[in-house]
């Protein structure tokens, strides 16, 4: 992981945060283990890419840290905090909603099929959090927005409907969304993969630039080159395990794992 | 794509090697397809219609002299007025527990669920005029009502006799309240269903608190499933009024029986029922059509014009002509610049890609 001096732009956190801590995670949906034990430890700034076959629970993982999905045994942080729970005591207490709420706002997620609000504009889309937050004045979101959404190559789209946007352009405001309450980790579920893939390009640039600021960047992809050319550190996970992990010039070229070694060697073919 | 467009302009040029069975269809006259099924139908149509319409003004039964004369008369017009205040007031009412009840249905707690449950198929159970009639009678079940001890009847804060409680309007607003209630909220419930899950999960996961959720996000996108359906529900309730004449409410269908069980006049009086009936329901579809508009934001690409603009746009066009002979109408289009503009900049920057793909 490289130390950045990270320029002062309206997405970047003040100081290197966002320390996500995953031990010993369990789930199991229906008698079925989906995730069997994972332990992860995502430091501030790093750019870590989850890989795996469909099925292996590398989405499930992802949800587990904002609290989307939650966990049958073990524990997820960030920078210490659990996102549903309070420890006090002996006994950890489920949180009232409005506190996972402000607490899972640390963490942005950016979804596999985009999950914009159909009936808002782009630009409301990306104001609609601050304002429902009570974060900023209807003049600083809108401003914030216009910032977000010129980053992310969409400054003109900004009073488009999702549906008058491309699935690339679509994908861009989410993140251009999920940027707007300034999260300490932003996580994507496999951001790419509901694209035709002349526009993958154009979404992968935005997360690369990203990726440069110094956020948390959790990435599930099936994007091989891609995870070899951003991330600090990839991360192979089969059926509900990490099986390996390490920087991708190790992981990627030679891989020790024989199943990664089987994956690795379908997806480059 | 790229394989099939080289494979049918190869394929034409085969098929027709000489240069002039290239047409170009603002060339050359066009003849239309003769429908001639389709245009007997509609010939039947045309028939019947103007039969009918003969008769409305031939048959002297209809007496439209009577029709007339209580048209606007006092108490129709007193009817109506009664008419239009239980449907507002009952929907109203309905519509927000409605509200309630369908998210009662959709809560995690298990006695919620149940109680809403067990509402909605009572109240859809009992017939609405057994309600009524159950409601403006229930002084014999419970002679008084009040508040006081629980599980007593010792009403030391206040108490009344419900006979005076219950009045017949009071009876009626109930009956048609909680009958409208079990039924809008299975529609609400319907169209809150009817929102993808990925929207919560977009919301939760940005931190918009629970209600805001509901009301900006879910309810909106549900409005387009709910829309259709509620005002179904609503010119229902318009007709289903009509039933209050059992506990001698006097609105329309009340009072229009009034008058002619004095003059014996039925159907001209009938008429003048329906007629109004008619209008109200003209007045709901056209603000049904507007408010499904406003709510399909989004949803598509571009709104088609709405009937006034297209009217507008057909004057206007109709008008050109007058004023100069030689101008061909402009396209429809034009009617609405600013949303044309949004498809021709969608259009052209897909053009771009295509283009880039045919010169590859």
């Amino acid at each position: 992981m490289s130390t950045i001096t990270i320029p002062a732009t309206d997405a970047g956190p003040a100081r290197p945060q966002g320390l996500v801590e995953i031990h010993n995670v369990h789930k199991s949906y229906g008698g079925v283990e989906v995730l069997k034990g994972i332990d992860l430890t995502v430091h501030p700034g790093e750019v870590v890419a989850i890989l795996g076959a469909s099925g292996s629970g590398k989405s499930t993982l992802l949800r587990t840290i904002n609290h989307l999905e939650t966990v049958d045994r073990g524990s997820v942080t960030v920078d210490g905090e659990l996102i549903g729970y309070e420890q006090r005591g002996g006994k950890l207490y489920e949180l009232r909603e409005k506190q996972v709420l402000e607490r899972r706002t640390q963490i942005g997620i950016v979804f596999q099929n985009f999950n914009l609000f159909p009936h808002l504009t782009a630009l409301e889309n990306v104001t609609e959090a601050p304002l429902a937050l009570g974060r900023l004045t209807k003049d600083d979101a809108r401003e914030l927005a216009l910032g977000l959404l010129d980053r992310v190559g969409l400054g003109d789209k900004a009073d488009h409907y999702p549906r008058q946007l491309s699935g690339g352009q679509q994908q861009r405001v989410a993140i251009a969304r999920a940027l707007a309450l300034k999260p300490k980790v932003i996580l994507f579920d496999e951001p790419t993969s509901a694209l035709d893939p002349e526009l993958v390009g154009e979404v992968l640039d935005v997360i690369r630039d990203l990726a440069q600021l110094g956020t948390t960047l959790i990435i599930v992809t099936h994007e091989v080159g891609f995870a070899r050319e951003v991330a600090d550190r990839v991360v192979f996970v089969e059926a509900g395990r990490i099986i390996e992990q390490g920087p991708p010039s190790d992981v990627l070229v030679r891989p020790k794992h024989p199943r990664v070694q089987e994956f690795l060697a379908k997806v480059l073919a | 794509m790229t394989d099939t467009l080289p494979r049918s302009v190869v394929a034409t040029v085969d098929a027709a090697p000489s240069p002039s069975s290239r047409v170009d269809l603002g060339d050359i006259p066009v003849v239309r397809t003769k429908h001639w099924f389709r245009w007997t139908i509609a010939a039947i149509v045309v028939f019947v219609v103007a039969q009918f319409a003969w008769s409305l003004v031939t048959n002297e039964n209809y007496e439209w002299d009577y029709f007339a004369h209580y048209f606007l008369s006092e108490p129709v017009l007193q009817g109506l007025w009664l008419t239009l205040v239980y449907t507002v007031v009952s929907a109203t009412i309905g519509f927000l527990l409605g509200t309630v009840l369908a998210l009662a249905r959709l809560a995690k707690s298990p006695l919620l669920n149940g109680a809403a449950w067990s509402f909605i198929w009572f109240f859809r159970s009992v017939p609405l005029v057994v309600q009524l009639v159950v409601w403006y009678n229930l002084g014999y079940l419970y002679p008084t009502l009040g508040l006081g001890t629980p599980f007593t009847t010792d009403f030391w804060l206040v108490e009344f006799p419900t006979v005076q409680l219950i009045s017949a309007f009071a009876a009626g607003v109930l009956g048609l309240s909680l009958h409208q209630a079990a039924y809008s909220a299975e529609i609400i419930r319907g169209g809150l269903l009817s929102v993808d899950q990925g929207q919560l999960e977009a919301a939760a996961a940005l931190g918009i608190p629970p209600r805001r959720r509901l009301s900006r996000i879910i309810l909106p996108q549900a409005m387009r499933s709910i829309v259709p359906n509620a005002t179904n529900e609503v010119i229902g309730l318009v007709k289903g009024t009509s039933v209050l004449f059992v506990i001698a409410i006097p609105e329309l269908f009340y009072a229009v029986q009034v008058i002619y069980n004095r003059n014996s006049r039925v159907i001209p009086l009938l008429l003048v029922a329906v007629v109004w009936y008619t209008i109200i329901t003209t007045i709901l579809s056209i603000a049904q059509y507007y408010i499904e508009r406003h709510y399909a934001r989004g949803t598509v690409r571009v709104l088609p014009p709405t009937p006034l603009q297209r009217a507008r746009h057909w004057a206007s066009v109709q008008w050109a002509r007058l004023g100069d002979g030689d101008s061909g109408p402009t396209p429809l289009a034009a009617a609405d610049a600013p949303e044309v503009a949004r498809v021709t900049f969608r259009g052209s920057s897909n053009d771009t890609t295509h283009s880039g793909g045919a010169s590859a």
